[in-house]
This record gives C-alpha cells, structure tokens and sequence, in this order.
C-alpha cells in the first residue's frame, strides 16, 4: 500500500491538525435523512448502488439525530412540521452541516402558499442548497463535494460561530414574536 | 348513466330539487340545504349508493347577487352497480352551515373536518370538527378565495421573514386574485 510503503521510509508525516482533522471530517459525514416528499426517490436513487454516497464516506444513515452530524433535509417543509424540523437540527452534535436537498426545501419552490415554508434557511442555517426539482444525482453528488470542500476549508471555532450566529438571530427571532 | 336515480331523487323530494343535469355522463343533482342528510340517506338506503367517494365545497367569491356563496358536492357510487351519482347544495356564507353526514357514513368524518378548516364550513351533528390538516394555531380558512394568497402564519418564530423579493402585480390586488382573469370574470 502506498501509505504504509511512505511511512516506513519516513515514519512520519507532517501535516496541519485543522487539515488533518477536516479531512476526517468530511470523509466520515454521519447523516440524517430528513425525508418528507417526493425528492425522497431521488435521494434513495443517490444512496442506492448506482450513483452511491458510500464513495463519499456518507453513506450510513442514522435515524436519531443524536448520532448524526450531517443534516439533509429532502422535501417541502410546511409550518406545521416546521418545529420538529428545528428540534432534529437543535438535537444533533455539533460540527454539523445541512444540506437542502431539492428546490423546494430551499425556496419553498413552487408551493407558494399558506402551508409551505419558503425555504429551510427561514428555520435552520444551511451550508449547501441543491437546486432542482427533484435534483439529478450528479447535483447531489456535486453538492456533497461541495460541502466536503467547504469542511476541508474550515478553521476551529467556525462552529461556534454559526451557532451563535444562530442562537442571536433565534432569540431575536423569538423576541419579535413575542411583541 | 344513473339518469333514473335522478329522476327517483326528483320524485320523491320534488321542490326540494332545484337543478339536476347529466352533461358528460355526471348526474348531478342540486338540492336544497335543508334536505341534504335525507337525500344522501335515500340516495344510500333506496337507491344503493352505498360508497362515500369524496366530499368538498366550492368558493364561488364575486357570485352574481342572491346566490348563496359556497356550495358542498358530495359524490357518491354504488358498488354494486358502479353507478355515480353527484350532490350538490348551496351554503351561504352569513351562516356556513350543513347538516353532517357521518351517521350515514363513518368516512365522512374527515372530510368534513378538512372542508370545515379549509372554507370554514360547519357540519351540524359532526362529533369533533378539530382541525385536521391544519395545526390548532392557525387562524382563518385559507381554501377561501378572498384568503390572502401571500399571508402566513408561522407556527415557530423564523430565523428571517418570509416577504417575497420580487413583488408580484398579484400581490396589489385585492384578495390576491390575479389581474390577467379579472376580464374574463366581467
């Protein structure tokens, strides 16, 4: 192997802890599928054999957010399901990123009615939107590099700072409704 | 295709039957509110349409004057023939209401619920008309043509607003009915 093969000539490698450590991170995303619409089919067709998350290191769904730290929300978001939405994203571990898989969990698309929230960003912070309705595969597949390439860039404290980016503008948010 | 139950219908309840037509193989049947449940009960015990297929209401806003503005359809089918028969009656919107029809059929339930969250349309006799799609919090009955087509109503306080960017002409009308079908309306 040509890892092993270096190393025993060199016995170490010297590389950066934040990249070493984000280069873990992104090859070993845990995620959370939160499914809600038909952009469902087209996420299982990512997932499946074909197309195949797996090589990207984020294939293992786990169904509790406690144990995941990749958040993808796939579908239309109404208000009714909106706190639920907000209570997976608040019970998962932090690093963690989110993904809006499709167009209407980005904008709401073209359910522009009482019912729909016009995009999860109104509820959650988002790191990548995939447009399309649904997406084709290949879009999935660009948008997770994507993430893998904004992860990789990443410095340490930059997940506190979402959070408390998100904290001020939740208790804003709060405080405003409150009036 | 059950033109004679129609008919049967208009025998037996007469003035009670203000409008019935067959067009495109539909027959329907236009009766008064107040003789709903007897209709439905005779449609399902005499002429056999025993199966509850669907049950909504129509918001016919800018109606010419007099007519009551919604109506409730009711379709039914018999399953032993695989007849179709539609009801119809008219609500008006000062007192929005119905007699219920879950006595006849359990399935109606529901769909009484959803129609009386979504136009606001009270089913008189029905168990528990909570809302069934909708979440408790919500105000107003948004199936409604003069409900504001870009009003919301967040159950959780947003991150940020959910004004539009680009303003539409809609959204300066009225009502929020689009201007390009305002001619035909006329």
């Amino acid at each position: 192997m040509g890892l092993e093969m270096r190393l025993k000539r060199f016995e170490y490698i010297a590389t950066k802890l934040e990249f070493f450590v984000n280069w873990a991170r992104k090859w070993s995303l845990f995620q959370y599928p939160f499914v809600t619409a038909c952009c469902g089919m087209e996420f299982m067709s990512v997932m499946a054999s074909h197309y195949d998350l797996a090589r990207f290191g984020a294939e293992f769904p786990r169904f509790t957010p406690r144990q995941a730290d990749f958040l993808i929300v796939v579908g239309t978001i109404s208000h009714k399901q909106a706190p639920i939405l907000r209570r997976v994203y608040q019970q998962m571990c932090a690093p963690k990123w989110v993904i809006s898989f499709g167009v209407c969990a980005s904008t709401g698309g073209f359910y522009d009615n009482y019912a729909t929230v016009q995009g999860i960003d109104k509820i959650i912070p988002v790191d990548v939107y995939i447009p399309g309705c649904p997406p084709r595969p290949e879009m999935v597949l660009d948008g997770l590099m994507k993430l893998q390439d904004k992860i990789q860039k990443e410095q340490f404290g930059d997940h506190d700072k979402v959070y408390e980016k998100y904290m001020a503008q939740l208790s804003a948010a709060i405080k405003g409704a409150s009036r | 295709m059950s033109v004679e139950a129609i008919d049967k219908i208009k025998e037996k309840f007469g003035e009670a039957v203000t409008e019935t037509h067959s067009r495109l193989g539909d027959d329907t049947a236009r009766v008064k509110r107040e003789n709903w449940l007897a209709v439905a009960r005779y449609a399902r015990d005499e002429l056999g349409f025993d199966l509850f297929v669907d049950l909504s209401a129509v918001d016919y806003l800018k109606r010419e004057e007099g007519l009551p503005r919604f109506e409730v359809v009711l379709h039914l089918r018999s399953m032993s023939t695989g007849k179709r028969v539609r009801l119809k009656a008219r609500v008006p919107e000062s007192d929005p209401g119905i007699d219920s029809l879950v006595n006849l059929w359990k399935g109606a339930n529901w769909f009484e619920r959803e129609c009386h969250e979504m136009y606001g349309i009270k089913f008189k006799g029905h168990p528990d008309l909570r809302p069934l799609l909708l979440y408790p919090e919500f105000k107003g009955y948004p199936l409604r043509k003069d409900y504001p087509i870009d009003k919301r109503q967040p159950r959780i306080p947003l991150l940020a607003s959910e004004e539009r960017r680009f303003p539409r002409p809609m959204d300066e009308t009225p009502h929020g009915h689009d201007p390009r079908f305002s001619d035909e309306e006329k």
